[in-house]
């Protein structure tokens, strides 16, 4: 499998009050792709810093960023824009839908950014990944009319719009109840299943236990990367590995 | 994204806050509709001034014989006695590739008598060329003929308020007046020209051969005249025809060259500048007065837009993280801003031209809407859209997407 995230020396450091703090602490990583990669850690452990950076939606105070093969570290704004309209797609913990716009028109915004369809074959394209995501009937609901675990699949559907080779995940069913959550990591499950990369930030071990790779993160620092061996683990096996990782 | 769909993003923003919409617009509205109203009075005052002053004579340059004083008593304006007939005769005659009409005048204050009625009034010795200097056309009878002038026959033309008072509804063609006890004959009835700017009816006229005037009413043992009037081809001539006139004047009156003009002329131009450096101030001034409320309008929409702006960061942030770039931000908000402002600008024109025609119906003030500058007004609105919105669409350009996404 070819590498499509490579990550070298990476730091991030914020300037808060006299004391610098460093968000990401000299993380190397790469993510191959079709991998399932859960990032773990408790809250102000980098993962989220991790996943901004890996996402182009922040860029890194130093260290150097493959994606694909490209060097995206020092793009400038618009480049970055390009590349997240093509290559990524982003699920967020809030779903982060337009509102009071149609969940089609939701789904079919990354390509009104890109214009690479016809009108038509963008509708078409849309309705096809609503139908996928299992919201067939629902393609005209705004977001106010749907529950919390539809909004997200719109969000999904989404993401899928571009045919992006990574999803980036940012904890997707934080703000579900159980059954969506199940519901929405069986989808996540699925896309991976079909050669998706699916890069996922999670303190929840149930939730991690969906991946099939395990990356625990502390003060900015990975501790503990299983690289994916064994596959799948259970809800307690993650839970041990954790608490090793961070013993 | 292609400018279409930012345009219907931008369309759709507006139509979910109409209230807030129609009061961002009003500020335009108001704006440009006090420009177009004011501009429409203003130029219709200058137009109409222009008309008027322009019915008093075509291409008009006036020379006035100077008074220059005997002792200590002045006269007043055209009461020098140096210039004669003569004078005007040699300007037609010599000057002929500047000026096409020439008329001495000559007048004199006379008691009118037909019948048992009578008015006073001023009788003006002209030549034949007053017609075409001053405008006037013949709506009965006829004018005097050159013949008649260079025998001084007693035969005269009146206006329509002499007529009515001499005459009433009589016809007054061929019928025989008395001008201080010297029967004249009425051969011919002016067309109204109406009252002047200031006021001054023009109708009140008598006019007959200026030799017919000097013989029979002035009786002077001088041939002075009181003015001659000028039809110069061409205004653009107008600087050259005072410089040529004056020469020739000089050499016939033998002025040396340390003696003083005995002369003055005047045009309309230097009225008309009057007038129109009168009304363009006010103009500039009332239109500075709009341009403010413009410029008021305008941080209207600014404001606006800046809350319009931070209100929508979680978009800016969505739009931002699936592909949107810097240039697609901006183009958004800066198309919202001038929407607004141009849909403004095109409601203040029609409220501008529905209030300046109301305003002159109700005042009877004369409206001049031009098409330019209505244009102009209008493409000015889209303007300050583009003004005042571009700083808040560049902040939201500006921002970073993670900034968006997290802000609570």
């Amino acid at each position: 499998m070819a590498n499509l995230i490579e990550i070298r020396d990476m730091y991030k450091i914020y300037a808060i009050g006299d004391e610098p703090v460093h968000a990401l602490d000299g993380v190397s990583l790469s993510v191959d792709e079709g991998e399932f990669v859960a990032i773990m850690g408790a809250s102000g452990s980098g993962k989220s810093t991790m996943l901004n950076i890996l996402g182009c939606l922040d860029v890194p105070t130093s260290g150097s960023y493959l994606l694909d093969g490209v060097e995206v570290a020092s793009r400038s704004a618009t480049e970055l824009a390009h590349i997240r309209n093509a290559k990524l797609g982003f699920v967020f913990q809030n779903f982060n839908l337009l509102p009071r716009t149609s969940a089609l028109e939701n789904v079919e915004l990354p390509d009104l950014y890109m214009g690479r369809l016809s009108m038509r074959a963008r509708r078409r394209r849309a309705l096809e990944l609503l139908k996928r995501v299992g919201l067939g009937g629902r393609h005209s609901h705004t977001p106010a009319q749907l529950s919390g675990g539809q909004q997200q699949r719109v969000a999904i559907a989404r993401a899928l719009m571009n045919n992006p080779p990574v999803l980036f995940a940012d904890e997707p069913t934080g703000n579900l109840d159980t059954k969506s959550s199940i519901e929405i990591m069986n989808l996540f499950t699925e896309l991976s299943d079909e050669g998706i990369t699916i890069v996922m930030v999670t303190h929840e071990d149930d939730i991690a236990a969906y991946a099939k790779r395990h990356i625990v993160m502390r003060d900015g620092k990975v501790m503990r990367d299983d690289h994916g061996e064994g596959g799948r683990k259970s809800v307690d096996e993650v839970a041990r590995l954790v608490k090793e990782a961070l013993a | 994204m292609s400018f279409w769909m930012i345009f219907k993003v931008a369309i759709r923003a507006i139509a979910r806050n109409k209230t807030r919409s129609l009061l961002t617009c009003l500020g335009i509205i108001v704006g440009i509709a006090a420009v177009i109203a004011v501009m429409a009075i203003g130029q219709g005052a200058q137009t109409m001034m222009v008309k008027e002053i322009s019915s008093m004579g075509n291409n008009l340059m006036m020379v006035f014989p100077e008074n220059r004083g005997q002792g200590p008593v002045s006269g007043g304006m055209g009461q020098g006695q140096t210039m004669t007939a003569g004078d005007a005769e040699a300007v037609k005659r010599e000057l002929s590739h500047l000026v096409q009409g020439v008329s001495p005048q000559v007048r004199t204050s006379v008691q009118m008598m037909y019948a048992a009625k009578n008015w006073a009034g001023n009788v003006q010795g002209v030549s034949t060329d007053i017609l075409l200097i001053s405008n006037w056309t013949v709506m009965e009878g006829r004018f005097f003929s050159e013949e008649e002038e260079t025998r001084s026959s007693r035969v005269c033309v009146i206006g329509t308020t002499v007529r009515k008072n001499l005459f009433e509804d009589e016809d007054p063609v061929g019928k025989t007046i008395r001008l201080k006890n010297v029967t004249f004959k009425v051969i011919g009835v002016l067309a109204s020209k109406g009252a002047n700017n200031w006021g001054q009816d023009q109708d009140d006229v008598i006019m007959a051969p200026y030799t017919s005037v000097q013989r029979y009413l002035q009786r002077s043992k001088f041939n002075n005249i009181n003015m001659m009037n000028l039809s110069l081809i061409s205004m653009d001539d107008l600087a050259e025809a005072k410089r040529e006139v004056g020469a020739l004047l000089r050499q016939r009156h033998h002025l040396a060259d340390y003696q003083d003009d005995d002369f003055e002329t005047r045009d309309t131009t230097e009225i008309m500048n009057t007038i129109g450096s009168v009304t363009g101030l006010m103009t500039v001034l009332l239109t500075a007065v709009a341009a403010i409320s413009l410029l008021v309008g305008g941080i209207g929409i600014m404001n606006i837009m800046l809350v319009s702006v931070t209100e929508r960061i979680k978009e800016i942030g969505l739009r931002m993280a699936i592909g949107a770039t810097p240039a697609n931000i901006l183009t958004q908000f800066l198309l919202e801003s001038v929407v607004l402002s141009t849909v403004g600008g095109a409601v203040g024109v029609i409220v501008g031209v529905v209030g300046a025609e109301a305003i002159g119906a109700a005042k009877g003030w004369p409206i001049l809407i031009q098409t330019g500058s209505t244009l102009a007004a209008f493409l000015f609105s889209a303007l300050v859209g583009m003004f005042f919105g571009f700083y808040p669409a560049y902040r939201a350009s500006k921002l970073n997407p993670i900034d968006c996404l997290r802000y609570e």
